[in-house]
């Protein structure tokens, strides 16, 4: 199944009260060529920076979990272009392209995915746990559900200093069932927080599909009862991304409260590394790939309007694919944490 | 026959309370259900209602009285027919609380409890002024002048602004700091222990009240995973500087789900620390320490203390150290360990045992986690024998930690086995005499110093 687009958004504009009378989740903004050479590089970075992880951990090198982003790129890159600094995000588990996305340098985070001193927890996070105060980044978190409240903390923090930064909460289709975040939900509406929920619906939590597990399987609308206005948006498009991103980020920065925006997208790869993805068929996995990759629709786009010749797509491929390389090195080669390390950071 | 108006127990815990107002005067009829009258207990100000119908025959206790004891007659009320000549012969009826919180039972379930010796600390100046404050007051003081102090620092929770606080330990706040800083919540203990967390991991410095640590247990995760674990889990990067604070422990007759000491369960995680103060000064004290603190802090209290009376220097910024234990009162035959409400019984049973001639040094742990361990060994190493005493459960209890820990750093010092005196290892009972039973009582301690002492 493709994303649902307009047509299926259309219906529910009255009711979710829009930011504005074209917030429909469907609009697609208008990508200069740097836009489009931007947003291409990004995404393929994380791309590329996963695909390795992926080798990393079957050789070995990252154990525990570890949870690609493969297939989702355009929503964190997309909702990325609208920020400024000092904006706060959050996520779950599946957090390696949202650090990437955030600047966060490709060598600390593959580090940290193979347990050494130059990661960005110095070893001690994990795939699942980082965290950079310098560009904004709360982690990271483990336990599904709990970054909606800490992003709504995050959120309230602004408000209460009375800054204009809005806070970005990411969470799956499947942590859209846990409680914690209809109760953030509510705190969110009653006290206008500026708190983008980002449910970034792949369709699966863990195994089980969104219809086995969700009884409203319209996640924009999840916040309908505390009259927070929700929007899907075409995830897989990240020209849509950004359009839904500065809309929504316009509307919680002048203190109209929170919003919601679902993000239609698709993990290509399993739940974790140890996942085999049997509840899916293969043919539903290959035909997201090839007709809505998210990277393959801008490399389309920037060769039909002879933005980009094949050449110079290649050259960015090769840019990438070096720094990607000089991370793995860097991670494989970079000593495990000093044994001292065992009870630092423990109490300040 | 006329019936007497009891003072009713309005709280699980009341004791006395002020009679504010009457709301029916002499001679004025009343029916069953009508408000006869305001009482301030020490957690809000209730109405009385009328039980019976009748006439106001007297008012026994004027408007405006303090420290009416629960059970004192406040009024007299008289059925048809009767007249002031019958007042003398009223006979007893208790009213109802207006509210649909259940009444304590009519005897006080806890003794009031001595006012303690509390030796000053150190760092105190010879000629401080000590002022006699709740510790109800040295807590809502410590939040003020912290707050005062610190414009990153806030109260959320449960009614603790318009309310004034389920126990009152936030009276005043919101009139002073205003609703940015004195955050009412919905009732929602997970979604607002998160939000205070999150708040917290970007430098503001929140206390987060729970109505009482057992509605906690929904907010635990965000306490453990989120607040005591990113510190580690960001290689020192981000942490979480904020106050987890309200009352723990058993109450009075609120029965198993109400009633638990959560000193050892939070003592468990690294990443935490755990303050459980017995004394108004180390509440006070303590408290500016904790939201001061860089790390996430437990602050454990308990609704029988909040109401207790001690001793306070009076000096304008009055701080403790967290993870020093307070020597109570010197001895030299045996040690006991407490903290929190445990020291009500520690403090009893020494002074019986002094009776009997057993003089023992009483240790207030005051913080739980990091555990003032040294503190103890000295006493050990001084008397050979030690008990611990706390209200929570027996098995993996603070008490056996010390034990262990003791055991292994001091085995050669002790003269006897070490005893631990704790809760009773049942959910706590509601019925009166069941929840006596279930809770630790001054005979134990002074029978289990008396056994380490082989006396």
């Amino acid at each position: 199944m493709a994303p649902r687009k307009t047509a299926s958004v259309s219906s529910r504009k009255a009711a979710a009260k829009p930011a504005k009378k074209d917030f429909t989740g469907g609009t697609i903004a208008e990508f200069s060529k740097d836009d489009e050479l931007k947003a291409y590089r990004e995404m393929l970075l994380i791309r590329r920076f996963e695909e390795k992880a992926g080798q990393l951990y079957g050789m070995g090198f990252i154990g525990g979990f570890c949870h690609l982003y493969i297939g989702q790129e355009a929503v964190v890159v997309g909702m990325q272009l609208a920020l400024k600094e000092g904006d706060q995000v959050i996520t779950g588990y599946r957090d390696h392209g949202h650090m990437l996305a955030c600047g966060m340098s490709a060598r600390g985070v593959m580090a940290e995915l193979t347990g050494r001193r130059g990661g960005l927890s110095k070893g001690k996070g994990g795939s699942m746990h980082m965290f950079s105060k310098e560009k904004h980044f709360y982690g990271g978190h483990g336990i599904v559900g709990a970054q909606v409240s800490l992003g709504t903390g995050l959120a309230f923090a602004n408000r209460y200093r009375g800054n204009d930064n809005v806070s970005l909460a990411y969470f799956g289709d499947g942590a859209a069932n846990q409680g914690q975040v209809y109760e953030s939900f509510n705190m969110a509406a009653l006290w206008k927080l500026p708190v983008i929920y980002i449910v970034e619906n792949n369709r699966y939590a863990m195994g089980t599909s969104v219809s086995r597990a969700s009884a409203q399987t319209d996640f924009s609308q999840r916040g309908a009862s505390f009259g927070i206005p929700g929007y899907q948006v075409d995830g897989m498009d990240v020209r849509a991304v950004k359009a839904a991103a500065d809309e929504a980020v316009e509307y919680c920065r002048c203190g109209k409260g929170p919003i919601i925006l679902e993000m239609l997208t698709y993990r290509y790869r399993g739940h974790s590394m140890s996942d085999p993805a049997k509840y899916r068929s293969k043919d539903e996995v290959q035909k997201m790939r090839s007709e809505h990759d998210p990277i393959e629709q801008v490399k389309a786009r920037m060769v039909e309007k002879g933005w980009a010749s094949e050449d110079e797509l290649k050259q960015i491929d090769k840019e990438v694919r070096d720094i990607v390389a000089d991370s793995a090195d860097f991670a494989q080669s970079d000593p495990e944490p000093d044994v001292s390390e065992l009870y630092t950071d423990i109490l300040l | 026959m006329p019936v007497e108006i009891l003072m009713p127990a309005l709280s699980p815990t009341m004791e006395e309370g002020t009679l504010s107002k009457w709301l029916k005067n002499e001679g004025d009829k009343v029916a069953s259900g009508d408000v006869i009258a305001e009482i301030e207990t020490d957690k809000a100000t209730m109405e009385v209602e009328a039980v019976d119908e009748g006439t106001i025959g007297k008012l026994l206790i004027a408007a405006g009285t303090e420290g009416v004891k629960v059970n004192t007659p406040i009024a007299v009320l008289l059925q048809d027919g009767e007249g002031a000549g019958d007042i003398a012969s009223a006979k007893t009826e208790a009213p109802k609380p207006a509210s649909a919180e259940a009444p304590a039972p009519a005897a006080a379930p806890v003794a009031a409890q001595p006012k303690a010796e509390v030796p000053s600390d150190p760092a105190i100046p010879a000629g401080t002024e000590m002022v006699t404050i709740t510790v109800r007051e040295a807590l809502r003081d410590a939040m003020a002048e912290e707050m005062r102090a610190d414009d990153d620092v806030f109260v959320m929770g449960e009614e603790v602004a318009e309310y004034q606080g389920a126990y009152k330990i936030t009276q005043g706040l919101l009139q002073e700091f205003g609703p940015r800083r004195v955050v009412d919540t919905p009732i929602t203990e997970h979604g607002f222990a998160g939000v205070g967390v999150g708040a917290a991991m970007t430098g503001l410095r929140p206390i987060v009240e729970f109505m009482t640590f057992n509605f906690a247990m929904q907010a635990i995760d965000q306490i453990i995973n989120s607040a005591a674990k990113t510190l580690y889990m960001s290689g020192g990067q981000m942490g979480a500087p904020i106050v987890f604070r309200g009352p723990s422990g058993a109450a009075a007759r609120v029965a198993a789900q109400h009633s638990q000491c959560y000193a050892a369960w939070y003592s468990h995680i690294p990443g935490l620390k755990v303050v459980m103060p017995y004394t108004a000064a180390d509440a006070k004290g303590l408290l500016k320490a904790a939201i001061r603190d860089p790390n996430p802090v437990i602050f454990l209290e308990n609704e029988i203390l909040y109401g207790q009376s001690f001793e306070v220097p009076k000096l304008d910024d009055f701080v403790l150290p967290i993870g020093k234990a307070r020597i109570h009162r010197v001895g030299k035959d045996a040690t006991i360990v407490s903290f929190g409400i445990g020291m009500t019984y520690a403090v009893k049973a020494a002074a019986e045992l002094e009776a009997q001639g057993i003089d023992v040094e009483v240790i207030d742990l005051r913080t739980i986690r990091p555990m003032d361990l040294p503190t103890v060994i000295e006493s050990v190493k001084k008397t050979g024998r030690l008990v611990t005493v706390e209200e929570g459960y027996p098995q993996s209890s603070v008490g056996t930690e010390i034990a262990t820990r003791v055991m292994q750093q001091a085995f050669d010092y002790l003269d006897a086995p070490i005893l631990t005196i704790a809760g009773k290892d049942v959910p706590m009972p509601y019925a009166a005499n069941l929840e006596k039973l279930a809770l630790p009582n001054v005979a134990e301690v002074v029978d289990a110093v008396k056994a380490v002492c082989y006396k």
